[in-house]
């Protein structure tokens, strides 16, 4: 399978999943400059960290309104794998393709740490070989990842199944202690209702070696290169979908890209 | 449509004088001092030259300098670009090696480590811009040792930052320390950038001035290093990145001066930066340089286009001729004198070759840089500035440079309260009683911010991003894992990273203060299974003007050039800031030392905690028992007096040689160097990484404290598993190490049964004559070691 590594101006961590992707995981990889408008012949969009657009007016803030965004909204309206780490989580918010919002963090300074997350589910093309309750230990590197959802809204996210990774500690407790940033109810990770596009603040591929300090990261990759190998559809359907049917999915999934 | 033509006239003459480069000159030309008024006035003065120096540059130009060329003068003949004092102290220090292919002369040095590979690596400091702008000082000294490594062709892989600060109770030390922090972490998070390393000590003597000393070390194919250099007559010369506006100036001569209460008037030459554009400069150079059109590139730093024009033409012994008319600029009418002395940010000067301009353009547009010729390389060796083809200053090039520069070689003289600090005697001193007293000393040590956990300020740096941070900030040194030709097939190599330096010891003894700032990045190196390679030194120093001064800077000079020599660790390139002075009183000489070392298979690594229950625990190297100079002395006592602690190269090299031997040999579970707090806090500190205790027996002769937390040099506490002691013996054997066996690894905490050596050599039993046996539970010496600096900030 082939993954599309978006590379907005300010991107840092394009690198990084590059290398998971390819020299770890061993798939395909390729960079996508942030003016590109074609998605064709991709099988998983990953939006990586890093500080697109110099994170000026807001993280993501400026980096939605990105060419390419057109196309990975026109992506994950398709259904295709959209996966947003750190900074690409905080863009796919600011997009409108997941929920919620992205508050400074809790003590006001960029935290770089390791951290443990807890699967809270398996349906996400990102999370399928992963079992429930599985505690992964993932490192964050952030100053912005203080995730802001209101009270209603937190309630959707659990109602649907789209909270799909809590701050624990070692052992799969939610705690206060383990929550580094403020994060409403813990949560480190959420997807679309549809459940393939998945954005969390914490770094999956800076914990694929053992020799980083963790190798828990890679089932988030390979989870997906299995979902894909199963399913076998998500490149057959973006390339077959001509520009009506996708206007069509656009509209039933309610709205086109600008609108929030 | 007629136009009557008298209207034509008038607007013709409209347009002239609004619009006539020449009537704009002169209205420039008026704001600035004529040369009569400035020889009239003593206008250098202000810039910072002495009266000699002006006389020096009329004589060069065989005229009185305008007002622009005698700033261009003024900022690259300071202290800080032009190296004045300190030129012929650089001679001191080896530069050559096997491995260096780069010694001191460009941007920075350049050392092989196989495989077509290389290390490219420098520290600078930005200590005045931090003492009166804290964010921005330590950002924008971020940015410009970035710039240094990138423009050499290579891919910036780390930063380590070297901190200075007063003492945590004072608020404004906490907000220039908080500050500081900051702005290396917000401008090194936003390159992704990894800061993987550094050291932060805290003294009275930095209250006033702190020191940010950062260091960038960056790999590169060494077929794609680039250099500096200004060659082949009629290239053309670029003006690549940001904008130039008035941001900065005067900022080379701000950092050569000493500060007083009016330095915070000076909070405008402190430059702002922009990591975004840096980032984005970062990608734009390394894919032009790629490219194969450059012939040169170099960094806009202190004194922007002046320092790199000049520098460039002066090394390729060429010219250049620039109109800076032509240069972009972020704000309105500024003059030929704020354009050359500008020290805007993220600004790049680069000599493509003739003809492949616009595909340097495209690059560079790609990343949303502007790039846009602004000159050429010529043959007369001239640095002739044009503004709109009206030559506006024109000097020679070299005459600007550290080769027109003048050298000053003041008078040095031993200071004074040497003698009375080298009388103390730390025996005198009454003795903790008992081993309650004793671990109250190793907890108030173990809290000592100096000492203490730095989690607080490397938790605020991404120490990850690019993904090849093996050992982080808290080990002994960083290592990185390096991609290469390797990968796959066979071992990875692995690049350890280390800054390190005892303004105390200097203070107390420059020459052995010198020497041990080596000896111990070295000896970090080796603790991680690394073998040194180079050397990048910086020298934070007071006023050279003033003879003490000048000792301690000679001095240090000399004693870390004779431990570079002895350990076969090359200086490969450097900094010195002088002046670091406030109202009179000067800094401890701090010269700092940044060490590369190279692991020939990163899997064959070392940490400094202990592992597992049982291991034995040795001590690598003599045994000491001294106080002087010590951290003990300072938070126990109150005391700063004494001689730092004695250094013998020899022994230090054989017990490195001894410890990466048996690292090799993976005999080691883990070593550590023995440094701040002496034996006592290595043992914590490797309880505490381990998470799990150890009880060791500590013989001493003398003093059970000197035992415990003198600093003696050249020793590494290791541990083994117990199948390899022996074999560790012997390897000691070889090297004419001692080794002493003080315990084994495991319980919840540290005890140490302190036990007196009698004068005949007997080792009296536990409880019988010594003050008996210390035990701290793991909790309390985590708790005063990891969260110490967090509490101060939280005040």
């Amino acid at each position: 399978m082939k993954f599309a590594i978006v590379v907005f101006p300010g991107s840092n961590c394009d690198r990084d999943c590059f290398y998971a992707a390819r020299d770890v995981i061993g798939q395909e990889a390729e960079f996508v400059w942030h003016t590109h408008r074609d998605l064709s012949g991709f099988d998983c969009v990953i939006l990586p960290g890093g500080f697109s657009y110099g994170d000026y007016l807001r993280s993501g803030a400026i980096a939605r309104f990105a060419p390419v965004m057109t196309e990975v909204e026109r992506f994950a309206r398709a259904g295709g794998p959209v996966l947003g780490i750190c900074n690409g989580f905080q863009i796919l918010l600011e997009a409108g393709l997941l929920p919620g919002a992205m508050l400074r963090n809790r003590d006001l300074q960029f935290r770089c740490e390791e951290t443990f997350i807890r699967v809270e589910t398996s349906r996400t093309p990102f999370t399928g070989l992963c079992r429930e309750g599985q505690v992964l230990k993932v490192p964050i590197a952030h100053g912005e990842g203080n995730y802001f959802i209101d009270e209603a809204g937190l309630k959707d996210l659990e109602a649907n199944r789209q909270i799909v990774f809590r701050y624990t500690d070692a052992s799969g407790r939610v705690t206060p202690e383990s929550n580094p940033n403020g994060s409403v109810s813990n949560i480190a990770g959420i997807c679309n209702r549809q459940g393939n596009v998945v954005g969390l603040m914490p770094h999956p591929e800076r914990s694929c070696e053992g020799m980083l300090g963790s190798a828990d990261g890679r089932v988030i990759f390979e989870s997906v290169v299995a979902d894909l190998a199963g399913r076998g559809v998500a490149r057959a359907a973006n390339a077959l979908m001509d520009r009506q049917t996708i206007h069509q999915v656009e509209k039933a999934a309610g709205g086109a890209s600008g609108c929030r | 449509m007629s136009v009557k033509p008298e209207a034509t006239q008038q607007r013709q003459e409209a347009i002239s004088q609004h619009q006539d480069p020449a009537r704009r000159r002169d209205a420039t030309r008026r704001r600035e001092p004529t040369s009569r008024q400035i020889r009239e006035e003593g206008l250098w003065r202000a810039m910072g030259l002495r009266d000699e120096e002006y006389r020096q540059i009329v004589e060069i130009l065989g005229r009185e300098p305008n007002y622009t060329e005698l700033g261009m003068y003024a900022v690259l003949w300071s202290e800080h670009c032009a190296y004045k004092h300190t030129r012929p102290l650089f001679k001191l220090f080896p530069t050559s090696g096997p491995r260096i292919l780069q010694g001191p002369g460009e941007n920075a040095g350049v050392v092989d480590i196989g495989d077509g590979q290389a290390v490219v690596f420098k520290v600078e400091s930005h200590n005045h811009p931090s003492a009166v702008e804290p964010y921005q000082g330590a950002a924008t000294g971020v940015g410009g040792i970035v710039r240094d490594i990138f423009t050499m062709g290579a891919r910036p892989v780390a930063v380590l930052d070297s901190l200075r600060f007063g003492s945590l109770e004072d608020p404004r030390v906490r907000y220039l320390f908080s500050g500081v922090v900051s702005g290396i972490s917000g401008y090194g998070n936003c390159l992704g950038l990894p800061t993987v390393g550094g050291e932060a000590y805290f003294d009275d003597c930095y209250a006033q001035n702190p020191l940010v000393n950062v260091m960038c070390v960056g790999l590169a194919k060494q077929d794609e290093i680039a250099l500096a250099s200004a060659k082949g007559v009629g290239n053309p010369v670029m003006v690549v990145g940001a904008t130039t506006g008035r941001d900065g100036i005067h900022g080379a001569t701000f950092a050569s001066v000493e500060l007083n209460e009016r330095s915070e008037e000076k909070r405008p030459s402190v430059q702002v930066g922009d990591p975004f554009t840096e980032k984005l400069l970062i990608e734009a150079c390394l894919e032009a340089i790629r490219s194969g059109a450059v012939v040169g590139i170099q960094d806009m730093g202190a004194a922007g286009l002046t320092s790199s024009a000049s520098e460039m033409a002066g090394r390729a012994g060429s010219g250049i001729e620039m109109d800076i008319a032509l240069v972009p600029r972020r704000e309105e009418g500024m003059t030929p004198y704020e354009m050359m002395l500008s020290e805007s940010q993220e600004r790049m000067l680069v000599v493509p070759q003739k003809g492949r301009e616009e595909e340097l353009m495209a690059i560079f547009a790609r990343w949303g840089l502007q790039a846009v010729v602004v000159g050429r390389v010529t043959d007369d060796g001239l640095l002739r500035v044009t503004e709109n083809g009206e030559v506006v200053a024109e000097v020679p090039a070299r005459s600007l440079t550290t080769d027109g520069a003048p050298v000053y070689r003041p008078e040095a003289r031993r200071p004074a309260y040497l003698d009375e600090l080298w009388a103390f005697d730390w025996r005198k001193l009454p003795e903790p009683e008992g081993p309650e007293a004793l671990g109250a000393a190793l907890l108030t040590l173990l809290a000592a911010p100096t000492i203490a956990s730095k989690e607080w300020v490397y938790r605020q740096y991404d120490y990850m991003v690019q993904t090849n941070t093996v050992a982080g900030p808290g080990s002994d040194a960083a290592v990185l894992r390096v991609r290469g030709p390797g990968n796959g097939k066979g071992a990875v190599k692995g690049i350890s990273l280390t800054i390190d330096s005892n303004g105390r010891y200097c203070y107390l003894d420059p020459f052995t203060g010198g020497r041990i700032a080596v000896a111990e990045a070295a000896r970090n190196l080796v603790c991680t299974g690394a073998e040194p390679l180079a050397v990048t030194d910086g020298l934070n120093f007071g006023n050279p003007e003033k003879p003490e001064i000048y000792w301690q800077l000679t001095r240090a000079v000399e004693g870390i050039a004779s431990a570079c020599r002895e350990l076969g660790t090359p200086v490969v390139g450097g900094n010195a800031s002088l002046y670091n002075e406030t109202n009179g009183e000067a800094i401890y000489p701090t010269p700092v030392i940044g060490m590369v070392g190279l692991l020939a298979d990163v899997e064959r690594r070392c940490t400094s905690a202990f592992g597992r229950e049982g291991d034995r625990i040795v001590l690598l190297g003599p045994v000491g028992e001294e106080l002087g100079g010590s951290e003990y002395l300072k938070q126990v006592h109150g005391i700063v007096a004494g001689r730092p602690p004695a250094l013998d190269l020899d022994m230090e090299k054989r017990v490195q040689k001894l410890c990466l031997a048996a690292i090799h040999r993976g005999l080691l579970r883990s070593a550590h160097d023995c440094a701040e707090g002496g034996l006592a806090v290595a043992l914590a500190e490797s309880c505490i990484g381990g998470n799990i205790g150890a009880t060791v027996r500590l013989p001493y002769r003398e003093r059970a404290d000197a035992a415990l937390f003198g600093e003696s040099q050249s020793r590494i506490l290791v541990s083994v598993a117990p199948e390899n002691l022996d074999e560790l013996r012997q390897l000691a054997g070889g090297y004419a190490v001692p080794v002493l066996p003080l315990g084994e690894v495991g319980g919840a905490g540290l005890r140490v049964e302190l036990a007196r050596i009698e004068p005949e050599g007997r080792i009296e039993p536990e409880g019988q004559t010594g003050p008996g046996t210390i035990y701290l539970p793991l909790e309390a010496m985590v708790q005063n070691w990891r969260e110490s600096i967090a509490r101060y900030m939280k005040k």
